[in-house]
This record gives C-alpha cells, structure tokens and sequence, in this order.
C-alpha cells in the first residue's frame, strides 16, 4: 500500500532530534524524546491529517512530551554551557568558530519557551501563526517570545543596535550562501 | 515597540546563526537507537494493532 504517512517520518528524523536537543540542551534525553516521539507519531499516524505538515505534527508532539516530561519531574540541572555544543559537527577552525561558540552558549541559556520559539520562527521557518498552532498560545504571545529572546541573544552577543557587530560580515556572509544549500 | 525588539541587523544575524547552529545539528549523525527505530516498529506491526510486543 503506497502512501502510507509513516513512510514519510524518516525525513523529519534529523529535524526532530536537533529541535529536542535545542530544548533539552541533553543529548541522551533529547534521544529519549525523539524515540517517544516516533513511537506516539507511529501508533496514532490516523491522528495525522495527510496534506498538513508533518514536522509541525511532530514537534508539536515532541514539545509536548518535553513539556510533560519537565512538569512531571524537575529535571536535573541541564549541563546549560556543555551539550548543546559538545553535540555539535566538529567544525573547520576559522574566524567565525568562536563566535559560533559563543552563540550557542548564549542560545542555550535562554529560557525554555524563548529557545522553542527561536527554534521554530527563527530556524525552522515556521510561521508565527504556525509556531503559536504548535505551543497552543495566542500569536502574540510568541511574537513577544520571539522578541525577548531575539533581544536576549543580542545581548549576549553584544549585538548592540548602532554599535560594531561581534559576527563579522564574512560570517554572515558565510552563513547566508550556505542557506541556499540546505533543503530545509 | 522598539524598546523590546532588536534593531533589524541584530536580528538577521541572530536569525542566520540560529538557522546555521539548527542545521549543523541536523546533520549530525543520528545515533543507531533512532536509525533502527522505525524498522523495528514496522517489524513489529504484523496488523492494524496499537500495543507494542
């Protein structure tokens, strides 16, 4: 039988383990949470509406299961400074590899809700109505999400509106030609 | 607004590594758990059934 939703589950693999490490900042538990996710998404796949989008289908369930998780139990205290880049590619040494570091680091200090939502409207491309849909809250609400945490990592970056940037030009530079690359 | 919102460039960049930091880890590989994951539940699933062997 073709056509099966499940199939297409395999292609979001990669997607949903990066947004459960963004939000778990674990690697290990991040995994725990992308199988939970896998094995929810598999046995309620009649949940899933076919013509919507899937990755939204299963962060949504995936963010769920974190916020469950997190409510259930407080967790141990996250290894904030460590995993989000220790789970990191080794990457080529150049001039935007501290900043890079850096970044992370402040990425991951940022509140759970501020992370989720930069994560969603800032890397993943969805839309704010989209992210709002996904975590249940009113647009707004996510806009202001998106702005907090935005501001926050500015900050952190020293990314100050009239004064010289930390990230030289080359690295946006950089980093915009590798959007075109990437399917995502 | 502007008090609560970084000016455009602040943003752009902070969206561009956001988007580079996400991708990186996207392409990380996956650990084998993952990858065996959906065959095993496929293995699993002789029929139409919700519950786990």
């Amino acid at each position: 039988m073709t056509g099966d939703p499940r199939d297409e589950l395999v292609v979001h693999l990669p997607a949903l383990r990066a947004f459960a490490i963004s939000l778990t900042r674990n690697g290990s538990v991040a995994d725990d949470m992308v199988q939970d996710t896998v094995v929810k998404a598999w046995t309620n796949i009649e949940k899933f509406e076919p013509g919507t989008n899937m990755r939204a289908w299963l962060f949504t369930i995936l963010r769920n299961t974190f916020y469950s998780s997190r409510r259930k139990a407080k967790r141990e205290v996250a290894d904030v400074d460590g995993i989000f880049t220790e789970n990191m590619a080794e990457k080529p040494a150049h001039d935007g590899h501290l900043q890079m570091t850096d970044f992370r680091t402040a990425f991951a200090k940022l509140p759970d809700e501020q992370r989720e939502t930069l994560i969603l409207v800032g890397a993943s491309g969805f839309s704010y109505e989209e992210a709002a849909d996904m975590c249940g809250v009113a647009v707004g609400t996510i806009k202001s999400r998106a702005n907090r945490g935005r501001k926050r990592l500015a900050e952190l970056m020293h990314l100050d509106a009239d004064g010289p940037v930390e990230l030289t030009d080359k690295v946006t530079i950089a980093v915009v030609a590798n959007n075109g690359n990437s399917a995502f | 607004m502007s008090n609560d919102t970084p000016s455009e460039r602040a943003r752009q960049q902070i969206d561009a590594n956001l988007k580079r930091v996400f991708r990186e880890q996207e392409q990380a590989e996956l650990p084998d758990r993952l990858k065996d994951l959906l065959a095993q539940l496929k293995a699993s699933e002789p029929s139409e059934q919700d519950g786990k062997s």
